[in-house]
């Protein structure tokens, strides 16, 4: 070429001067492919062992017996269609009054340039990691406390709407954070434009706004729906003992009346709602999914009265419980003293170790957790939006959603059922703890992540490759970067789901020296006595204290920017 | 003009670098490149210049390798291209729209291609800065990329393409956003650059000035083919095609029969069709006019035309007229620097020289 | 920290298990070699065992410690929820079971296990100093551990020193709305006080209930959201509660501030008797092991600590209880039982009618 071309170039012989199509050439260009292949049956092999597996072992073992006749007439009972029927329009309105309630709270983390928004967003997910006995306690007392004037208070217990106000309490973290996420990443010029056209602010949040948030909303509302469906504290203890939902009822059957029959054929109709739910959402996501054509813009100021009164009336929602709670960790004796929280350091009897170890090792466990979901979400997130991947990508979108809809129950007793030999007997081992509180995690990783990769500009990833980025490179590059926020935010959602997880495990065998902290809250809930009953108190605090330190330390994280050269 | 490569005076390369040989590309039932060649000499510039859907992006994601062929070849200095990937190229492409890396900084944007190539980081900071201060935005780099106007975006877009050295940039509509002023100041400066660097360049735009000023040859694409290539005065003056001609805005297309008559007298063109560019007209005087010097001028081998003015653009340094001439009645777009109301009866004479033949 | 090393545990594990095979069938050769001489006991010295239990399974650190001072065997735990999760879950395993003893299956879920045959028969000579009522297998395939009883529970400012005498007393006006109860489906105690009402009255069973319900009786999912939620103990109006015989102990131990006298009291009418069993699970890998581990759990090192830890009593004779217990706890008058098979056989139809009469 006889051209100079000084400097830069790494070392001579890194690359061949003029690639030739040689056998070898195209050996390159197909091992390049090779990482991605890896990640993608790592993906589908976790998520067949895990969950597919097991699940399909418990339904088999249950209908393999039982031929079609008594499972129809199980299902065409008028009992267990009312139960049916209840479960989808508690979760309906469930997920309905958490997006209402969870897009001011999404609009305020996103736009607003208010100092303390990262110390916002760790706190509402604080909710997350709350047992729902200590939840209800702290619901009943407000209920006392703020009752009508003649004493008889606000009589909420074991009403359906008990149900619905826990579920908000419970999801509105999932609202902020993924909406956010991807409201941050949005142009606000484009709001702009649409004010400067004469509209107001409802009229540009309607026409503008919301249909760029569509993939999120409808990933959110998924999960939102998929919690509120399959809900089981919640249910008996606000709810009361006199409601079923499909998730008590597989409960019911699988452990109290030892009916498998019944309890797999109620698995199955969860399941088969769970996918059609699960197809029609990713649809939806996928279809409105558009890459933004322009640069996001920061953090915009701008004031408006309807969101500030909702986020008035959501802080003393999410407050005032956990105000509650840090209320009663406090009150020792007559007076008001730090003893619980001292308490947490001794052993009591009821406890194989103290209570500090076991958030010791809820930690643990909960990093671990976070760690597999981001691995596995994270890849399944770069299947599901990778052109080559194809089918297998969008089925594995839709796929790992699933474990957020189906019962703890069926999984718990599936993964014992299955996975009895080697090389898989892993029913009493350490590491199913993590695995299977990740199985949960990993549904967030994908949600928030997928519309994320979704928006990106194929031009990025084409200007990446041209300058030189190998195809597995292009997706370090590009984007796990650009999905870094969203990875976070997933990350910090598996986090805090292993952190107050407590249905799969209570179904794994567990060793006492492996004590979590939601288990020794609920040995402490378990037994009489004032001291107990503190330090479960103290207990519930520095569990939303340690959820949200590690919450907002990954945030931060997320969201530093990369200027890396 | 201030040529850096080689000047053609053919339509193919001297020595070509990058060979495009029967490239077909299709998006289901529409052909976007229809069996393209084109040869590109080393530190040429051809720009690739066309209508909007004429196949002149795809083409550029042909050679990168970002479109995959559906038939035909890109060879580079003799070999094929096909087994070689987009990032083992090592050409550069600067989009469109720019696409820099939103989530990373001016510095980390144009430092990505160094980075790529294993570089070490002093290496990459120092190749930022020099290429930034190449295109005009030194100290620029600690900046974030949505804080650039247009301008700058694609100062950074093209500082980045730089960067990693590559041995042919393409650029897809590098000036498209800009205003005509800025785009003249930067289609100058680009050219300059690209000068300085002496790399081999491929310019797709719109826009035929843009072309003329910064390319030593011309290619023309039209639906999927390139219609005409050459040096831009070639280009401009034979045309060849009357798609062409019309593309390039010279609207006098006329049909010339046995003899060179046309319907308002006689054409110096063999018969066929010609285009008759609308500098070829010079406006003769009344004088000249009436004394008949016009037809002898037509039998001294020139030719004239009377036409009557239908209405008149100013262009700034020159009246667009359209005329209509008697005999004939042919409409045809004359550029004459001196204004006439609607209605005038004008007599002219056509420059052979600026007659040519097409199809 | 045992836990530190919780995450990195498998690999080891794996290896363990490997070498507990080997030792296992080392020890099977030993055995038939020891059999053929003489007739000494199979030694266990060096095995492992593994202890299936649920949350509640509790004990002071030295106890096993002691055991495995004693015979060598070390004790591997595993726990799953609580004991009708236990059961279903070892039912669900049978064949393939996922430890060698399986502690805390009680009376009410007894039946359950037996009929799966989860259960490998093991008379332990420790059962000599068990009083025979707790004996609920002859075929000794469960041994009894310990027991509790379910007995009402009652706040006694709140009640002003009237406590209701006996289960008859809740249907009248004086106790309207004071009571609240667990429902059997979802819980253990629930489940038990519905079998006490079902021993007494017999057939009159949902007569009972019915007029319970008319005399405004709460109903919760489970213990802690009844005791902590409706009883006056957590704030809540209703002075009685479904609870145990151990719970004014436990009241008064974990009490702060401290104090004498635990704030509730118990009915000792009405109460239902909750006995706990061991048993070795059919298919144990160290079935030598289990029944050592068996034997131990009916000594006084074991039994003596099982009441502090696990707030239940010690079935065996020669066991002491500790002080605060013999203080404060509360001894039914005459407990109430219902034979495991009745109540194997009926529970289900009880429970949907229990449900008819009080909730729907």
């Amino acid at each position: 070429m006889g051209r100079d071309r000084p400097a830069l170039r790494a070392a001579p012989g890194t690359r061949p001067p003029v690639p030739q199509p040689t056998p070898a050439a195209r050996l390159r260009a197909f091992s390049s492919g090779l990482p991605a292949a890896a990640a993608s049956v790592c993906v589908v092999s976790f998520f067949a062992v895990f969950f597919a597996w097991p699940v399909a072992g418990v339904i088999a073992e249950g209908l393999g017996s039982a031929g079609i006749g008594p499972v129809a007439d199980l299902l065409a009972s008028p009992a267990v269609r009312s139960v049916v029927w209840f479960t989808f329009w508690q979760a309906a309105a469930s997920t309905a009054l958490t997006v209402l309630a969870g897009m001011p709270g999404a609009w305020a983390t996103a736009r607003l340039g208010f100092r303390g928004r990262r110390a916002v967003r760790a706190l509402v997910t604080v909710p997350f990691v709350l047992p729902t006995v200590v939840v209800a306690a702290a619901f009943e007392s407000l209920f006392d406390r703020f009752g009508v004037a003649d004493g008889d208070g606000l009589r909420l217990r074991h009403t359906a709407w008990a149900i619905l106000i826990a579920h908000v309490f419970f999801n509105y973290a999932v609202v902020v954070r993924i909406v956010g996420a991807h409201w941050a990443g949005l142009d606000a010029r484009m709001e702009d434009q649409a004010r400067v056209l004469g509209a107001g602010w409802l009229r540009v949040f309607g026409s503008v706004t919301l249909p760029r948030l569509v993939p999120s909303v409808v990933a959110a509302s998924a999960i939102v729906f998929l919690f509120s469906f399959t809900s089981f504290g919640v249910v008996l203890v606000l709810g009361g003992p006199g409601r079923a939902t499909v998730e008590t009822e597989i409960y019911r059957y699988a452990l109290v009346r030892l009916d498998l029959t019944a309890a797999a054929a109620l698995a199955g109709v969860q399941l088969a709602a769970v996918i059609a739910l699960v197809g029609i959402s990713t649809f939806l996501e996928r279809s409105r999914s558009r890459p933004e054509p322009v640069q996001p813009i920061g953090a915009v100021r701008r004031s408006a009265f309807g969101p500030a009164a909702n986020l008035a009336v959501m802080a003393v929602l999410l407050g005032l419980p956990l105000a509650v709670l840090v209320e009663r960790s406090l009150s020792t004796g007559g007076g008001y003293s730090l003893r619980n929280y001292g308490a947490l350091l001794e052993r009591v009897n009821l406890l194989p170790d103290t209570a500090a170890a076991a958030l010791g090792n809820s930690l643990m466990f909960a990093a671990a957790a976070a760690a597999i979901a981001v691995a596995v979400g994270g890849s399944a997130a770069l299947m599901a939006v990778g052109g080559r991947a194809g089918r297998l990508g969008r089925l594995t979108d839709a796929g790992l959603t699933l474990p957020l809809g189906v019962s703890a129950v069926t999984v718990g007793l599936g993964i014992l059922l299955v996975l009895d030999r080697p090389p898989l007997d892993l029913r009493t081992s350490v590491a199913i703890v993590p695995i299977a509180h990740a199985v949960v995690g990993i549904p967030f990783v994908v949600r928030t992540v997928v519309p994320m990769l979704r928006a990106i500009n194929p031009r990025a990833r084409e200007a990446a490759a041209v300058l030189g980025a190998r195809p597995g490179r292009v997706r370090r590059e590009i984007d796990l970067r650009v999905a870094s926020r969203g990875l976070a935010v997933g990350a910090a959602f598996a986090f805090a789901v292993s952190l107050g997880e407590f249905g799969a495990t209570s179904f794994v065998p567990r060793r006492p020296e492996t004590l979590t902290a939601p288990l020794a809250l609920f040995r402490l809930l378990g037994t009489p006595g004032t001291a107990l009953r503190g330090q479960a108190m103290a207990l519930a605090v520095v569990l939303m204290a340690l959820t949200a330190a590690v919450v907002f330390v990954v945030d931060l994280v997320g969201d530093a920017r990369d200027g890396a050269i | 003009m201030p040529a850096a490569g080689p000047r053609s005076g053919a339509g193919s390369a001297a020595e070509p670098v990058l060979e495009v040989r029967g490239v077909t590309v299709s998006f289901g039932a529409v052909t976007a490149l229809a069996d393209v060649d084109l040869a590109v000499a080393a530190g040429e510039t051809v720009a690739i210049l066309g209508p909007s859907g004429g196949g002149k992006s795809t083409l550029l994601r042909a050679v990168a390798g970002l479109q995959p062929l559906d038939g035909g070849r890109v060879l580079w200095a003799g070999a094929d291209l096909a087994g070689v990937p987009v990032h083992r190229r090592d050409f550069g492409l600067m989009f469109q729209d720019h696409a820099l890396f939103t989530h990373r900084d001016v510095a980390a944007n144009v430092a990505f291609g160094p980075r790529m190539q294993g570089a070490t980081a002093k290496d990459r900071r120092a190749r930022a800065a020099e290429m930034l201060e190449l295109v005009g935005l030194g100290g620029f780099g600690p900046r974030s990329v949505a804080t650039l106007s247009g301008g700058e975006a694609q100062r950074v877009a093209l500082a980045r393409a730089l960067a990693p050295e590559p041995r042919l940039l393409m650029l897809d509509e590098p000036l498209g956003s800009l205003d005509r002023r800025r785009r003249d100041e930067l289609a100058a400066e680009l050219r300059r650059v690209l000068s300085e660097v002496g790399v081999t360049v491929l310019h797709v735009t719109h826009d035929h000035d843009e072309a003329f000023a910064v390319a030593d040859r011309v290619a023309v694409m039209l639906a999927g083919r390139v219609a005409r290539i050459g040096a831009p005065v070639e280009v401009w003056r034979d045309p060849r095609l009357s798609a062409v001609a019309r593309f390039l805005g010279h609207a006098n297309v006329v049909e010339v029969g046995p003899g060179g008559a046309v319907p308002w007298g006689r054409l110096e063109a063999g018969p066929g069709r010609a285009v008759v560019r609308s500098d070829a007209f010079r406006r003769l005087s009344p004088a000249e006019a009436g004394s008949g010097s016009a037809r002898s001028l037509g039998a001294a081998g020139g030719s004239t035309v009377e036409a009557v003015v239908v209405d008149a653009r100013f262009r700034g340094d020159r009246f667009e007229l359209r005329v209509r001439t008697d005999p004939g009645g042919v409409e045809l777009v004359v550029l004459d620097p001196e204004l006439a109301p609607a209605g005038r009866r004008l007599a002219y004479a056509i420059d052979p020289a600026a007659v040519a033949a097409v199809d | 920290m045992h836990s530190r090393s919780g995450l990195t545990d498998t690999g080891r594990r794996g290896a363990r298990i490997g070498r507990l095979r080997l030792t296992a069938a080392i020890a099977a050769l030993a055995l038939i070699a020891a059999a053929c001489a003489a007739d000494d006991p199979p030694s266990v010295e060096g095995t492992t065992v593994t202890l299936l239990t649920h949350d509640s399974f509790a004990l002071s650190p030295e106890t096993l410690e002691a055991f495995t001072a004693q015979t060598g065997v070390a004790v591997e735990q595993l726990a799953v929820g609580d004991a009708g999760q236990l059961v279903a879950e070892a039912v669900l395993t049978a064949g393939s079971p996922l430890g060698d003893v399986l502690f805390g299956i009680d009376n009410t879920f007894l039946q359950r296990g037996l009929d799966a045959d989860i259960f490998e028969p093991y008379r332990s000579p420790g059962l000599d100093d068990v009083p025979e009522q707790f004996r609920l297998d002859p075929e000794h395939r469960v041994t009894p551990i310990d027991y509790g009883d379910v007995c009402l529970n009652y706040w006694t400012d709140a009640l002003q020193g009237a406590p209701p005498a006996d289960l008859d007393d809740l249907t009248s006006p004086e106790f309207a709305g004071r009571l609240v109860v667990q429902s059997p489906e979802t819980s253990s105690p629930g489940l038990a006080f519905l079998l006490a009402t079902i021993a007494r009255y017999g057939d009159g069973w949902e007569d009972y209930w019915a007029a319970l319900r008319a005399n405004g009786v709460a109903v919760t999912a489970g213990w802690e959201d009844a005791y902590y939620g409706e009883f006056t103990a957590g704030g809540g109006d209703r002075p009685i509660v479904v609870s145990y015989a151990s719970s004014p102990p436990a009241e008064v131990i974990f009490a702060d501030p401290p104090v004498d006298a635990p704030p509730t009291g118990v009915v000792t009418d009405g109460c239902y008797r909750q006995i706990e069993f061991a048993g070795v699970l059919a298919g144990a890998a160290n079935p030598a092991g289990a029944r050592a581990l068996i034997d131990f759990m009916l000594t006084p090192a074991f039994q003596n600590d099982v009441p502090l830890n696990m707030f239940v009593f010690p079935v065996a004779a020669a066991a002491t209880l500790p002080a605060v217990f013999v203080e404060h706890a509360a001894v039914a008058d005459d407990p109430l039982m219902i034979d495991p098979a009745t109540v194997e056989a009926n529970r289900d139809e009880w429970t949907d009618r229990w449900v008819e009469i009080v909730l729907r």
